[in-house]
């Protein structure tokens, strides 16, 4: 980087040039041939105004690079890129006590005054925010790159649905047993893998998700492939949230002389995941000060370094991969239920990825960071309905955008405060 | 196995390959004793500390550690190789501790966390009693915090207990991996080069403070250390290492004047230190 007192501009210009033409190697063919109909049209304008927008952004990074103000700015991205991580002080807590009632306050009362559109949306919201706080138990805390995450959530959103199918369990049944179930599946797939690293556990994880995936869509017979199955609506005390009883119950709105509305079957949904994630969240919070979660971080942090302290690694790492596949499991289960209906299709790679992304913008092991990311990354693309072609697109440049100002995510967990007893 | 040893190592070889690192080394550690591994830098000496910690299985020989309160003597290359459940942590848990001579810290917690992780078989494991705050596990827990805070004031850490280990100053990481390693409760203790980029008088300060855990904690402590005159002063038993031999053991006079040890310094580089 020059330190001359004003920049030059004859390196940025050929950095812009450069990057010019692979932005229009890039987007040529994305955006400059538009499929109509059996013909191709060409339309050469867009590549090549999109292409001088991002020239013109290298440009100016390029220059901004070269002044003073941006060698500053650039110096305190590197600081806060470098760890981030603080020691808490000991008395951030008093705040909580406020800001915790207010959270549960809006969220108990967000049901009543949603419409139901948007209640749909806030239960797949939190749906993404368990599934978040479960990856994040396995990558964040753990360290333990998973690509298939997703294979658990189906295991848990299948688990209900099959379950009601053949052995007529309900959702309350499910709620117990699906993360159990899902926990194996993690324990059966973790034992073997665990001893691999990095690369080798991802594309392992990797194969498991579309494994899962595949059976699911083939096994006709057990699962209905990709007709999927449906899932019944769940019941609380023997009340059915369904038009008309189909369990042998008494639907909820008869007992209590209402009109039927499919709204209270999502309000229902909607609380018992409210709550299912409250308690999850403060679990998480205790976990991350009790040794299990400690020696997640631990071996996050030098697997060497816990064997030589007596830790084993396998075991750690193995419980890390359950808890994780435990909740993905859980969020399964909410999931098949507000869908009434589950196919292979919501399992899907992307699905995994999307998890990730929540996960490593949030802020890797970050609780707070993570909820805050998946609540966004969910619920914007539903504010900006108008630009949902974009979607995938404004998701990469989130990411782009993230990686330069913030590379190891939204926030930066805070380690506990500690003080010898006097 | 001689009583009055803690640790008896028998014609370890340890082959990388085509490399002999350590061949036919033989020596052993006194219970309560300060022992000090020396040699000139590719010796095989960080080969020998994997070996004894089980980092490494030993190509050929034993490893025997004294057993804890009259039990039987443990094997390490045994604890390695037993099914589905060996691996190196038995042989901490069997009451081997070490630092490794790149500072290995958890750098992104603190060092109060640090010294928790590393009493986590004395906590309360059991998520259910942590998740509900059970009295066992509030009591575990306090006893672990009171332990970290002790081996910080021995150390002379306190006033870093709620920093990140990884922003510490060079030397007190290295008192902080010493710290780490003596919270897991060891019979023995084995601290590669621990003086390493030290200055004069934080060198003198370690050295006292080894000492010091030695007689008044009660552990035994293998030591290896480029530093002579800190060796000399304070081990009483030395081995030396070259090119993956024993050529020769005994006090510090003894080695001293041994003429093996003076061509293998002297000829290896004309340094009296060795390549520190
Ligand atoms: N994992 C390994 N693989 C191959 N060679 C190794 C390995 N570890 C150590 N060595 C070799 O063993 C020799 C001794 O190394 P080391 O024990 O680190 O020496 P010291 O600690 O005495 O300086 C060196 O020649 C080194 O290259
Ligand atoms: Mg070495």
């Amino acid at each position: 980087m020059s330190t001359h007192a004003s920049p030059t501009f004859i390196r940025p210009l050929r950095e812009a040039g450069v990057t010019f033409v692979l932005a229009l190697i890039v987007f040529g063919p994305i955006s400059g041939l538009v499929l109509d109909g059996y013909s191709i049209e060409p339309h050469l304008g867009r590549p090549l105004l999109i292409a001088s927008i991002v020239a013109a952004g290298r440009l100016l990074f390029g220059v901004l690079e070269q002044t003073p103000f941006g060698q500053k700015l650039l110096a305190r991205n590197a600081r806060k890129a470098s760890g981030g991580v603080t020691v808490a002080r000991g008395d951030e807590y008093k705040l909580l006590y406020f800001v915790v009632p207010l959270v549960i306050a809006i969220g108990v009362t967000l049901p009543f005054v949603a419409n139901k559109y948007w209640l749909g949306n806030l239960i797949l919201a939190l749906i993404y925010v368990l599934l978040g706080l479960g990856l994040n138990i396995v990558v964040g805390l753990a360290g333990l790159l998973d690509l298939g995450f997703v294979a658990f959530y189906a295991v848990g959103a299948y688990f209900l649905a099959l379950g009601a199918q053949y052995l007529d369990i309900g959702f309350w049944t499910a709620l117990v047993c699906a993360p159990m179930l899902a926990a194996c599946f993690g324990a059966v797939l973790g034992f073997p893998v665990l001893r691999m690293h990095g690369d080798y556990l991802a594309i392992v994880t990797l194969g498991f998700g579309e494994i899962i995936r595949l059976v699911l869509n083939n096994w006709l017979d057990f699962t209905g492939g990709p007709n999927g199955a449906s899932v019944p609506a769940p019941t609380i005390f023997g009340l059915e949230f369904s038009r008309i009883a189909k369990q042998g119950g008494t639907p909820f709105h008869e007992f209590f002389g209402l009109e039927y509305s499919s709204d209270y079957k999502l309000m229902f949904t909607y609380l018992v995941l409210l709550v299912v994630v409250l308690l999850m969240v403060r679990f998480l919070t205790k976990l991350r000060q009790m040794p299990m979660g400690r020696a997640w971080e631990a071996l996050r942090e030098d697997e060497i370094a816990c064997r030589s302290l007596g830790i084993n690694h396998v075991i750690v790492k193995l419980s890390a991969f359950m808890m994780g596949a435990m909740t993905g499991g859980l969020a399964g289960v909410f999931f098949a239920t507000y869908q009434g209906f589950v196919n292979p299709t919501s399992f899907n790679f992307f699905e995994s990825a999307l998890i990730l992304a929540i996960v490593v913008l949030g802020g890797l092991g970050s609780t707070l960071g993570v909820i805050i990311a998946a609540l966004v990354l969910t619920l914007l693309p539903e504010v900006l309905r108008e630009f949902a072609d974009y979607r995938v697109l404004a998701f990469g440049a989130l990411m782009v955008l993230m990686m330069i100002w913030r590379p190891r995510g939204l926030i930066r967990p805070k380690r506990p405060h500690f003080a010898p007893e006097v | 196995m001689d009583p009055r040893n803690l640790l008896e190592v028998r014609n370890l070889t340890m082959r990388f390959g085509g490399i002999v690192a350590n061949n036919d080394v033989s020596f052993d550690v006194a219970q309560g004793s300060i022992t000090a591994l020396i040699g000139p830098n590719g010796a095989g000496k960080t080969t020998v500390f994997n070996c004894l910690t089980g980092f490494y299985r030993a190509s050929e020989g034993t490893i025997h550690l004294a057993g804890d309160q009259g039990c039987a003597p443990l094997e390490v290359g045994g604890l390695l190789s037993k099914p589905l459940i060996g691996g190196s942590y038995l042989v901490a848990r069997a009451g081997i501790a070490r630092t490794f001579q790149n500072i290995r810290l958890f750098r992104e917690m603190s060092v109060v966390e640090n010294l928790l992780v590393a009493q986590h078989n004395h906590l309360d494991r059991n998520l259910l009693s942590g998740a509900l705050g059970l009295r066992r596990y509030r009591q575990a827990e306090r006893d672990g915090i009171e332990r970290a805070f002790h081996w910080l004031r021995v150390m002379d850490l306190e006033e870093d207990a709620n920093r990140l280990a990884g922003e510490l100053p060079y030397g007190r990481q290295r008192r902080l991996e010493i710290a780490r390693a003596m919270c897991t409760g060891p019979r023995l203790v084995c601290l590669d080069e621990p003086a390493a980029g030290l200055n004069p008088r934080e060198k003198a300060d370690l050295a006292e403070r080894i000492q010091h855990l030695r007689n008044e904690h009660r552990v035994t402590v293998l030591l290896i250390e480029h530093d002579m005159s800190l060796v000399m002063g304070i081990s009483e038993h030395i081995v030396v290492l070259d090119h993956g031999e024993v050529i020769a053991a005994g006090d510090p006079q003894e080695v001293k004047n041994s003429p093996a040890v003076i061509t293998a310094y002297l000829g290896a580089d004309d340094d009296e230190e060795g390549a520190a």
